[in-house]
């Protein structure tokens, strides 16, 4: 019977990385929105592995992305905790775990979200870009008020 | 126009933009560039602007004063100004029952009125036509800062609670044609009948222009204070330009 995996084990299912940064306890499902928010296209370089729905003790069910030869900036690992509020960020020096931090939902998003008014200003060919403070009620637009107080993920530019 | 009147009457001059048409925006130019020229030429600026957030957007990029006077759908806080002012003119603004009638939700004098009037404790009374009501943010805010706010199907059913009548004109462009615009225009009038039920001291503003809204009956009640309202808007206007040129 195979045996069923755990954080322990996951590396039957993605191998080590040497260097890089592996996101762990991202909110199962949300992988694919974490590496949309970190602006991984198919035409970036870095070598990316996606586990999803990994069973997690703590969270029932977890997803991994694991990130070759890119250490995350704040900015980044902050954006995260948009979506993904538990994730959590470890750096990876030589195989080895260097730095190890939580994501904290930033004050302010800027160039990250679409306005979806129609009629803000945001949305023009003006040299500035997008800003929105993050509110319990969701991201108000610093520009034209309006709020996003639900999927944030269909509004990341 | 009124900003102009007010700036000539404090004894300076205006430069004014014109028509889109008739300057660099025309050749693309972005507002940001525009605000940064402007602010080479003048002391402050006044803009009005059909995108929500260019006042900031303005603000952001000019070296002089920025003084929003109509930003989309977004707000008309100079308005709000002169409408405080026309109402404490006649009534001490805490407190007081008024209802704002119309689209609500383009309407940005609105928007703006009944911000500032949260401060005051005033209750807000909404008649607006299906799909231009107060936008749901809005109303939330509202609501989280304590203001009562109650929405009515007719302006039947409470003006004879009313200290203030706020009356703002429904366009025609926002219905898909002609006939459903009469249609529900024609449910949002104000005449003289229709006020026989009123309190005495009752007000009935309008950020002007109107269309036919209010029947031109209406300007010779005691209730018609618009044209004072419109004509405030000067001395309101000439405060704000000496409050940021000074």
């Amino acid at each position: 019977m195979k045996k069923v995996e755990t954080s322990e084990n996951e590396g039957l299912l993605v191998r080590r990385i040497e260097n890089g940064t592996v996101i762990d306890h991202i909110d199962g499902g949300e992988a694919l929105n974490v590496v949309k928010i970190l602006g991984i296209t198919g035409t970036t370089q870095e070598s990316l592995s996606i586990a999803t729905n990994v069973p997690s003790r703590n969270m029932g069910c977890k997803d991994i992305v694991k990130l070759t030869n890119r250490e995350l900036s704040k900015e980044e690992v902050d954006r995260i905790a948009l979506i993904s509020p538990r994730a959590t960020i470890n750096i990876i020096r030589n195989y080895k775990v260097c730095e190890k931090k939580g994501v904290e939902i930033p004050k302010l998003i800027e160039g990250l979200v679409r306005c979806p008014n129609p009629g803000c200003i945001s949305n023009t060919n003006e040299p500035i870009r997008s800003k929105f403070e993050v509110t319990q009620k969701g991201l108000h637009c610093h520009y034209c008020n309006w709020v996003i107080s639900r999927d944030i993920t269909s509004h990341i530019i | 126009m009124s900003f102009e009147s007010a700036m000539a009457r404090l004894g300076g001059t205006s430069l004014s933009v014109g028509s889109v048409e008739a300057c660099s925006i025309a050749k693309g130019e972005t507002l940001a560039d525009t605000v940064r020229v402007v602010s080479g030429y003048a002391d402050a600026i006044v803009i009005r602007h059909p995108k929500e957030g260019a006042a900031r957007l303005a603000s952001e990029f000019a070296t002089v004063p920025v003084i929003n006077a109509g930003d989309g759908a977004g707000q008309h806080p100079s308005q709000t100004l002169l409408d405080l002012y026309t109402i404490r003119q006649s009534i001490p603004i805490d407190n007081i029952d008024i209802a704002l009638i119309g689209d609500l939700r383009y309407g940005r004098t609105a928007h703006s009125l009944a911000s500032a009037l949260s401060l005051y404790g005033a209750r807000l009374h909404t008649i607006s036509p299906k799909g231009l009501e107060l936008p749901s943010t809005l109303v939330t805010e509202l609501s989280e800062k304590g203001m009562e706010i109650v929405e009515h199907d007719s302006i039947d059913d409470v003006i004879g609670d009313l200290d203030v009548l706020y009356v703002t004109r429904i366009q025609r462009e926002r219905f898909p044609d002609s006939a459903s615009y009469f249609n529900v225009s024609s449910n949002y009038r104000i005449t003289p009948e229709l006020l026989a039920s009123a309190k005495d001291h009752l007000i009935v503003l309008h950020p002007l222009p109107r269309v036919d809204e209010i029947d031109p009956r209406v300007d010779e009640l005691p209730y018609a204070r618009y044209f004072e309202q419109s004509k405030n808007g000067i001395p309101v206007r000439m405060a704000m330009l000496l409050r940021v040129i000074q």
